[in-house]
Parts: structure tokens; sequence; C-alpha cells
């Protein structure tokens, strides 16, 4: 094995980000002397009410709104519950019939799922197996009574970017509102809610290097949506609680950070995934990609190695410095793989065998070497192991972890 | 989540391998759901001389296979018969609970080779 470098390797970027240095510099004063309420009328609350402003047309701006649009809210997913939940139980509507797709991270498809229990009809669009919906598929969906269709921009385990534009127009066709989820997608491609068709719109600030805790949902100006929280009334009604204010500082610098940085740092990010998606199957037997290889997020590298498990893997990576993750049923507790995965039409098996690498704009190409010179031992080590590697085949149709 | 002995186990696996004239093979656990063991076993005189094993799993998967073989090595036939899951999981210093069942085949698998080598005897 080459020489372990001295620092760890972060390339899971797309569970969290490092909060840069700017970004903490620009919150630290909303935590310690700049105090206020923003509701407040004297100064204190004042400063936070102005910084409050500046941030939101900076988070505005990335996506190509008006500050006037942004519900500030603690999370991803919160702001994909106050879309769907808040459209659906808005008193305009009640009923209807809602769209969304099965690769959805579980924010926008529990809430869907919720609404199923309480009468509302949902409908779930396959993938092709790059991870695509299909427009012909959306068209014979979508119905008079069609009240909202949900479709993220860009998947967050293997980084398929969806023709969103397109689903919007759909969706405007026949009267339906479009919502999209674009955590995995805000600062890392050009977004824009007009040229895109987008009503509904979820981001995460520590996607992008802000802080923990706290998201937006893009409201397009005349949408009625019905609050989740009931209170003092903040963010124009639509989500009462006092504001978080150091955190939203942080998610405006990190906002415009990523806006302004990000010529650069997606052309260095797509370069690097490039080299990966490039090496891997060259070096390493029975290794392939998953989702589209050029058609997807700029920092999304997703592999599958047949014959092994994923955790095994990441443990290993691990124990050489390295952060990344795996769509296998083993490391998210659960007994399943992925949904994503299987929506592609992977088997178990080879759902099991993923690694999602997730670059981010501080990683470089020293780093992807060292990833690139210890993979193919690592997998080697795990074929080793494993029986499958001249075993039979999987033996279909057994149960689970039977007892 | 693991503890250090998962992990000494996961990272250098012992007895990892195939007999080629077992005088039993256990082979459990479906890759449908990530795990598969086969483990094989040589016996003289009842008693474990040689024991190895090929694993397809998670990091659990493995170590309670290296652990199995570790304390099965050695033993007679009856003792043996009375390794169990949990001796398994104890002798690593625990397992998390979502790992207790569908990572723990390790001891299945050992049980198996026993009936495959009674039933050949």
């Amino acid at each position: 094995m080459p020489e372990r470098p001295s620092k760890r390797i972060y390339f899971d970027h797309g569970a969290t980000t490092r909060v840069l240095p700017e970004v903490v510099e620009a919150m630290t004063p909303y935590v310690s002397e700049k105090y206020g309420n923003a509701s407040s009328i004297h100064s204190f609350g004042r400063e936070a009410r102005m910084a409050m402003d500046s941030s939101r047309a900076r988070v505005a701006a990335l996506i190509g709104a008006d500050s006037s649009e942004i519900v500030f809210t603690s999370s991803g997913t919160e702001s994909d519950n106050l879309a769907i939940k808040g459209v659906a139980l808005h008193k305009s509507r009640g009923k209807g019939h809602i769209i969304t797709t099965d690769i959805e991270h579980s924010a926008v498809l529990e809430p869907c799922a919720y609404l199923k229990s309480m009468g509302f009809e949902v409908t779930r669009l396959p993938v092709s197996k790059d991870g695509f919906v299909d427009l012909g598929d959306v068209e014979a969906a979508i119905r008079d009574d069609t009240i909202l269709v949900s479709v993220m921009m860009a998947n967050s385990e293997i980084g398929t970017i969806q023709p969103v534009r397109e689903i919007g127009r759909i969706a405007h066709s026949r009267g339906a509102l479009f919502h999209t989820d674009a955590v995995q997608a805000a600062g890392k491609m050009s977004i824009d809610v007009d040229r895109d068709n987008i009503d509904l719109l979820s981001i995460s600030s520590h996607k992008f290097h802000g802080p923990k805790g706290v998201g937006a949902l893009y409201v397009r100006k005349g949408t009625k949506v019905e609050p989740l929280l009931h209170g003092g009334g903040h963010e124009g009604g639509l989500r009462s609680s006092t504001e978080n204010v150091p955190g939203i500082v942080g998610f405006g610098k990190a906002a415009e950070i990523a806006q302004r940085d990000m010529p650069t740092t997606a052309e260095r990010m797509r370069h690097l995934r490039d080299r990966i998606i490039k090496t891997v199957p060259e070096t390493i037997p029975d290794a392939y990609l998953n989702g589209h290889p050029t058609n997807r997020l700029v920092n999304n590298v997703h592999l599958r190695f047949d014959f092994i498990e994923g955790e095994g893997l990441v443990l290993h990576l691990d124990m050489l410095g390295i952060a990344a993750s795996t769509g296998s049923a083993c490391s998210t507790g659960s007994l399943e793989p992925s949904p994503v995965l299987l929506a592609l039409g992977l088997t178990h098996e080879q759902a099991h065998g993923s690694l999602r690498v997730t670059l981010g704009r501080e990683n470089n190409d020293e780093e992807v070497s060292y990833l690139l010179e210890v993979l193919p031992e690592i997998v080697s080590k795990l074929r080793e192991i494993s029986p499958l590697s001249k075993g039979p085949k999987c033996n279909r149709g057994g149960g689970c972890c039977v007892q | 989540m693991y503890s250090d002995k998962v992990m000494e186990h996961f990272a250098n696996p012992r007895n990892v391998g195939e007999i080629t004239d077992p005088d039993g093979v256990g082979k459990v656990g479906n890759p449908q759901c990530g795990d598969v063991m086969w483990l094989y076993i040589k016996v003289k005189d009842d008693i474990i001389t040689d024991i190895k094993f090929k694993t397809f799993g998670c990091g659990a998967a493995i170590a309670t296979s290296s652990m199995t073989t570790e304390l099965a090595r050695g033993k007679t036939i009856e003792e043996a018969k009375k390794i169990s899951r949990k001796d398994v999981a104890h002798a690593l210093d625990g397992l998390p609970p979502v790992k207790m069942h569908c990572s723990n085949l390790a001891a299945d698998a050992l049980q198996e080779a026993i009936k495959d080598y009674e039933a050949k005897k």
C-alpha cells in the first residue's frame, strides 16, 4: 500500500460538508455580541433583521429567486415537508393527486406516503437504468386533479440530474405545481427557478459549506402553502419560530461563496470525478459506474463492485483515513439495500456492493490518486474472503436473514 | 459502532480460505441479504483440527466468521456444537443490535458443517 497521507481525506460531501472559515467568521458575531431576536424593534433586533435580510438575498440569488420568496427552515427535510404537505393540506386543495418518483429522498417519499394515508392519491414514477425520469411517463401520469409534481433536481446517491425544466413545463401545462428537492444540486450547478419552471424548491445549507440546522424553501409568489408550524407568524406566516440568525447568516455566506466560486469549483470537482470514473473500471475487474457517465452532479461518483459488500469497503477505506459511503443495507441499519439502486434495476447483491464518493471543493488530485491506488487492493482483499467470486450467483427467492 | 475487537477481526480475519478435502461444509445466508458464509472443517479423532471460511458480507459478518473459526479450532465436536451466536458476539465484545441477527450467521455455518460431518461419518 502507498503511504497513508498525514491528513484524513473526506469524500462524503453528499452527507455533509465542512463549514468554511469565511462562513464561521460571518456567523460568529451573531452568536456572541449581535444576539438579538430579529423580531425586536430595538437595535439588537434590527441588526439581526438586517443580517437576515441580506442572507435572504444571497440565498435567493443562488437560485434566481426574489428575496421575498425565500422561507428559512431548519433543514432540507423540513423544506420538503413544508412544500409537499403544505401544498396538499392548504384549504384551497385538501384532496387530489401527487406525482413523484421512486428515487426521491425519504424527506419527499415519506410525506407523500403520509398524504396517501390521508386520502390523497400518489403516483411514483419509475426511472431508467441510469436513473432518469421519462418525460412521457410524466405526461401519462398527470391528470386534471394533479395538484403537485415533485421530482428532485439531482439524486443524492447516484447524482443523476433530472430534466426538471421539461417536467415543470408539463406540470404547469396541466395546472399542477412543481416542487424540486435541490438539496444536492444547489451550489454545484446553475439553478434558475424561472427558467426551470419551479414553484417550490428545497435547499439545505450544510451541503455547501454552511452550518447544519438551516435550510430554505423557495415558494413562488402567489403559491398557496399551509404552514406546518403555527405560532408567531414568522417567515410570512409559513414558518413560525424565532429565527436561527447565526445559522441563517452562515447559510447566506455559504450561498454567496458557492455562487461566486461555482465556475472554478465545479470544474475542479468534475475533473476529479472523471478521473475516478475513468480509472476505476480500468484498474479493477467487475467494477461499474451507477448512474449516467456525464449527466450527473459534478461531485458524484457511484461505483459498484461485484462479489463484495459495501460496508467492508467503507470500513477499509476508513482505516486508511478515507471517508466515503455506501448504499449497502448493512450501513443503513435496515435489511434492505438502497431503494434508489433497486429502482435502477440492480439486484440486491449488486446494490450491496456499492460505494459512493462525493467530492468537495477542497479535494485535490493527490487525494484522488491515493484513493485510486488503495481501492484495487481493498477490493481484491474483500474478494479473496468472498465465496461469491467463484461460487454460484444469487440463490433467488430465498428470504433474508431467516432465523 | 463496532468494538475494537470486531474491527481487529475484520481487518485481519483469521482462517480465511477453503479446505480442499473437508470433512464437513456449512453454507448459510443469501447474497440478496448481503450475507453469505461458507465454512469448512477438518476433523481428526473427534477434534476440529482445521477450519476455514469464506464470507460475503459486512464488517460484522467477516468478524463473526473469523471469531467462530477461532472459537471452534481445536475443540471436540461436542464442544463445538455448543458454540452459539451469542458466544461469538460475546467473544467480540458485542455487536450493534441491528447486526445481531443478519450478520451473525457464522455459528449457524459451523453447526451446518458439523451436521454435514456427522451425516457423512
